[in-house]
């Protein structure tokens, strides 16, 4: 993205929170209803210690549960991709993992595993992994007929195959499934918090959130949730910025017209 | 020497297709042979059994022992992750052939076809026609007894077309000729495959069969196969005009119901 591209965005957001600040004071609505942008602000500076203690709990539980999702996701991908067999006995399983929501899953895991930030990180993993897996899928299934002719014709094995064929045409499936996943993984951490938080040991974001509410603390809420945003769209943009490394110079989605 | 030997081949697809039926064709080693017929007549499918790509479902098929089989397909489906070198490259990477040696032997085989000095480009930064240079160096490298060739140059502008054809004729008469590559191309044009082969076979369809079989003779009594790279100005000759309609008249006779 080119500088002059946030120009559009950033006057838009501007006037929403002049808007906003300007229907605040205007009403004179109190803090504990609806906190303007410059008190969040002024609660994200006083809280920010420990804000962003918070946020670090959180964004660890969501790279790992990310992390995790890439590595089991790209290995069952590949498993499937080996054998059909192997991908109709399973993937209707994973479908059901997906489609369970994770807020009726989670006080069950939390009661079966008894470190907490285990279960934080199963849930999470349960949401991120699956556009993982399935775009992985489809991405070494859509290898090219004519590709695949070439190889048999010179006698590839099944590994030249994967590694030379099958896995760098599923690259930009795969890294449009990583995207999606990362702001999944995120939520499924604060689902999953939101979850577990009171149960009481929690201090990720969602636990200031509930905490905040509690306590009437409406602009920290207000904060904390800025917060989570931010945090996911920095994830977005970073796993934008390694599609975009790895994909420039030869995949369509990452090239610019010229002229 | 016969390098392939087809007796009473057939094929039937899955879908009950008839897509060829009784085909008697013998390939004899360092010839230029080419496959002319209308689209539809199964001579994709012919060649893909040549290759050994697919089976047939009647006949035999008979292969000299020691073949090592190149295949220009009607795209020059390049890999678009690897650049020229690396794609030019491939047949011997999937061989085990140890590094230094593919990339010398794939630079040799990029120069051949004309494109030394494109070894670092991306397959998206070249033309229609570099790319199917490209695929014919992969193709070469291998440096194949039998280079199969599926109407490889049917989407290029004349122009591109007519350079390919004569690049090509030089680089079989640079394999040695009548003792290198046998060279098996597919083709609708008329024009092409008499301005190529050493022999054309004409093929009708439904079903995809052999109909007739024409030895290009150049004026003098030289045979095809003996004047590549064609001389110049022979695209515009009368003896290449009086070629093209020899085969034209055949081809219709064979069609004729």
């Amino acid at each position: 993205m080119k500088p002059q591209d946030a120009i559009a965005p950033g006057i838009v957001g501007l006037a929403v929170l002049g808007g906003w600040e300007g229907l605040v004071r205007h009403y004179a609505v109190p803090s504990y209803v609806l906190p303007g942008p410059v008190a969040i602000g002024q609660a994200l500076v006083a809280d920010w210690p420990l804000l962003a203690g918070s946020l670090l709990v959180t964004l660890r539980i969501a790279l790992l549960a990310l992390l995790l999702a890439v590595s089991l996701g790209g290995l069952l991908a590949v498993a499937f991709a080996q054998s059909r067999w192997v991908e109709r006995a399973f993937f209707p399983y994973a479908v059901v993992l997906q489609v369970t929501p994770v807020v009726a899953i989670a006080p069950l895991i939390l009661i079966w595993v008894d470190d907490v930030t285990v279960s934080l990180l199963i849930c999470a993993w349960i949401v991120a992994f699956f556009p993982v897996l399935s775009n992985t899928v489809l991405g070494l299934n859509s290898a090219d007929r004519n590709h695949l002719e070439l190889f048999r014709l010179y006698g590839a094995s099944r590994w030249q195959t994967l590694w030379l064929l099958r896995l760098p045409g599923a690259l930009p499936y795969f890294l449009a499934g990583l995207r999606v996943a990362g702001g999944l993984a995120l939520i499924g951490a604060v689902v999953a918090e939101f979850v577990a938080g009171a149960g009481g040991t929690g201090s990720g974001l969602a636990f200031r959130i509930l905490e905040a509410g509690y306590q009437l603390k409406i602009p920290r809420m207000f904060a904390a949730l800025a917060l989570i945003s931010a945090a996911g769209i920095a994830i977005f943009a970073v796993l934008g910025l390694v599609q975009h490394l790895l994909l420039r110079r030869w995949h369509e989605s990452a090239m610019t017209p010229e002229g | 020497m016969t390098l392939v030997a087809l007796e009473g081949v057939g094929k039937r697809f899955a879908s009950g297709t008839q897509a060829l039926a009784g085909v008697e064709l013998r390939i004899e080693a360092g010839e230029f042979l080419a496959i002319l017929g209308p689209s539809g007549c199964g001579k994709s499918t012919l060649l893909r059994l040549i290759a050994g790509l697919a089976a047939p479902t009647e006949g035999v098929i008979r292969r000299a022992a020691s073949r090592q089989v190149g295949f220009v397909f009607q795209d020059p489906t390049l890999l678009p992750w690897a650049d020229a070198l690396g794609n030019v490259r491939l047949p011997l990477r999937l061989a085990g052939v140890d590094r230094a040696e593919q990339e010398a032997r794939a630079a040799a085989a990029m120069a051949a076809v004309g494109l030394a000095g494109f070894e670092r480009a991306w397959p998206r930064e070249l033309s229609g026609g570099m790319r199917m240079r490209v695929s014919i160096a992969r193709a070469m490298v291998t440096r194949p007894s039998l280079l199969l060739m599926d109407e490889p140059f049917a989407a290029l502008d004349e122009l591109t077309r007519h350079r390919l054809n004569d690049d090509l004729l030089g680089l079989w008469a640079g394999s040695g000729g009548a003792d290198g590559t046998t060279v098996v191309f597919v083709t609708h044009s008329v024009f092409e495959s008499v301005y190529l082969a050493s022999r054309v076979i004409l093929m009708a369809a439904r079903p995809g069969r052999v109909v007739a079989e024409m030895p290009v003779v150049l004026p003098g009594g030289v045979p095809g196969g003996a004047a590549a790279p064609r001389p110049a100005g022979f695209r515009t000759s009368a003896d290449y005009a009086a070629l093209c309609r020899q085969a034209t008249e055949a081809l219709e006779r064979a069609m004729a119901p």
